[in-house]
């Protein structure tokens, strides 16, 4: 469960009750998580129109958030389906990966694109097999054992190999301070 | 537009949402056009005049229960799929139940009678227009399920369209069998099956255009 999952939920059930700060605080909240989420998708120049879309659609489809469920599933789903109508819309045929709903609050802003991008540069220092690992456990979010069948290594093996690919970048950023 | 713009119009319409609001839509459209249905079929097709007797059978206990066994599976799918970020795979597999039980039924009693039987048993007398009917019946409870969805926010047309086709074709089936008189479970298998599955083939196509929000 991520750290922003209790705070924002709170905020919705309060909105849900008609509060308009909790429902401002909210909104404002998830627009830079929306930002980030849309712009390493599409790209920043038409992540602001999603942005909005997705801000709407949150209030007209409220009613379909059931508090018993996490918030961010809810929020997930919704982005990630504006996300699909926009590619339908640009007439462009796209398979989405299966996403953890985490990946909706996982990032903030534009400072996590520099970050993809710092993160990118590094791994291509790393040996093949090695950046591989560290991208499906530590990157996609891929689990110790869909890792292992990917790379068809065994567990132990991926969990070695993810550990010392680490300590290798963390010897990089050392170097290059 | 600018974002901040925005989230201050939204947030000043922040009017109260009951935790029910979304069930009772979904009832409202259902219910509502269940209501047209069962009133179309008393004026167009009529209550079968023997009901009181047959109530007294399996058979018609039979053609209600798998109907509104699956009718009511079929609701809880769409409640689910109109929500996002829910699994509705529980749901998906309670609806095979009815129609697994029924069938099973109209195998045991097939597999009883002389082969000569068969053919008669599984026919009736209204399989022509049985199907049919329960399409037409479906109709009202069809639209009133898709203007629901259309309130709600399913992210899976295609599927929700095929769901939401599924539960009115099985209420449409529900109304019918207060008209119909056969009793064979063969024949409900096969036909009002038939009826059901059409309206649910027709959501799944309608889907892909009308549940987009």
């Amino acid at each position: 469960m991520s750290e922003a999952e209790p705070r924002l939920k709170a905020l919705m059930v309060a909105a849900l009750g008609g509060d308009q700060s909790a429902y401002r605080a909210l909104l404002a909240a998830l627009a830079p998580h929306l930002r980030a989420y849309f712009g390493r998708r599409i790209g920043p120049a038409d992540a602001e129109d999603l942005v909005q879309e997705t801000l709407i659609a949150i209030h007209t489809k409220r009613a379909t958030y059931d508090p018993r469920l996490p918030f961010t599933a809810w929020l997930h789903a919704i982005a990630r389906y504006k996300l699909i109508d926009h590619f339908r819309r640009m007439k462009l045929r796209r398979t989405l990966p299966i996403e953890d709903a985490q990946s909706v609050v996982a990032e903030s802003d534009d400072e996590s694109v520099a970050a993809h991008r710092d993160v990118e540069r590094l791994l291509a220092m790393l040996p093949q097999k090695k950046r591989d690992l560290v991208r499906h456990v530590k990157i996609e979010g891929l689990s110790t054992a869909e890792a292992a069948q990917r790379s068809g290594l065994s567990e132990s093996a991926v969990k070695v190999g993810v550990h010392r690919a680490l300590k290798a970048l963390s010897a990089m950023i050392g170097r290059d301070a | 537009m600018k974002t901040d713009a925005l989230i201050d119009t939204l947030a000043e319409r922040a009017a109260p949402v009951g935790a029910g609001r979304a069930a009772r839509i979904l009832a409202l459209g259902a219910g509502g056009g269940a209501l047209v249905s069962f009133v179309a079929m008393v004026l167009w097709l009529g209550i079968r005049p023997d009901m009181a007797e047959a109530m007294a059978t399996s058979a018609y206990w039979m053609k209600f229960f798998y109907t509104l066994l699956f009718a009511v599976a079929g609701f809880w799918t769409i409640e689910r799929l109109a929500r996002p970020g829910t699994s509705s795979r529980t749901q998906m597999t309670l609806e095979a139940l009815p129609f697994a039980g029924v069938a099973l039924v109209a195998l045991v009693r097939l597999a009883l009678v002389p082969a000569a039987m068969r053919m008669p048993m599984a026919m009736g007398h209204s399989a022509h227009v049985c199907p049919w009917r329960i399409v037409i019946l479906a109709l009202p409870v069809f639209a009133g399920t898709f203007w629901a969805l259309r309130k709600l926010a399913p992210t899976r047309p295609a599927i929700s369209g095929l769901a939401a086709g599924l539960a009115a074709g099985a209420l449409g089936a529900f109304i019918y069998a207060f008209h119909c008189d056969e009793s064979a479970a063969a024949f409900v298998a096969l036909w009002y099956t038939l009826g059901i599955g059409l309206v649910g083939l027709a959501g799944a196509l309608l889907g892909r255009l009308l549940l987009r929000w």
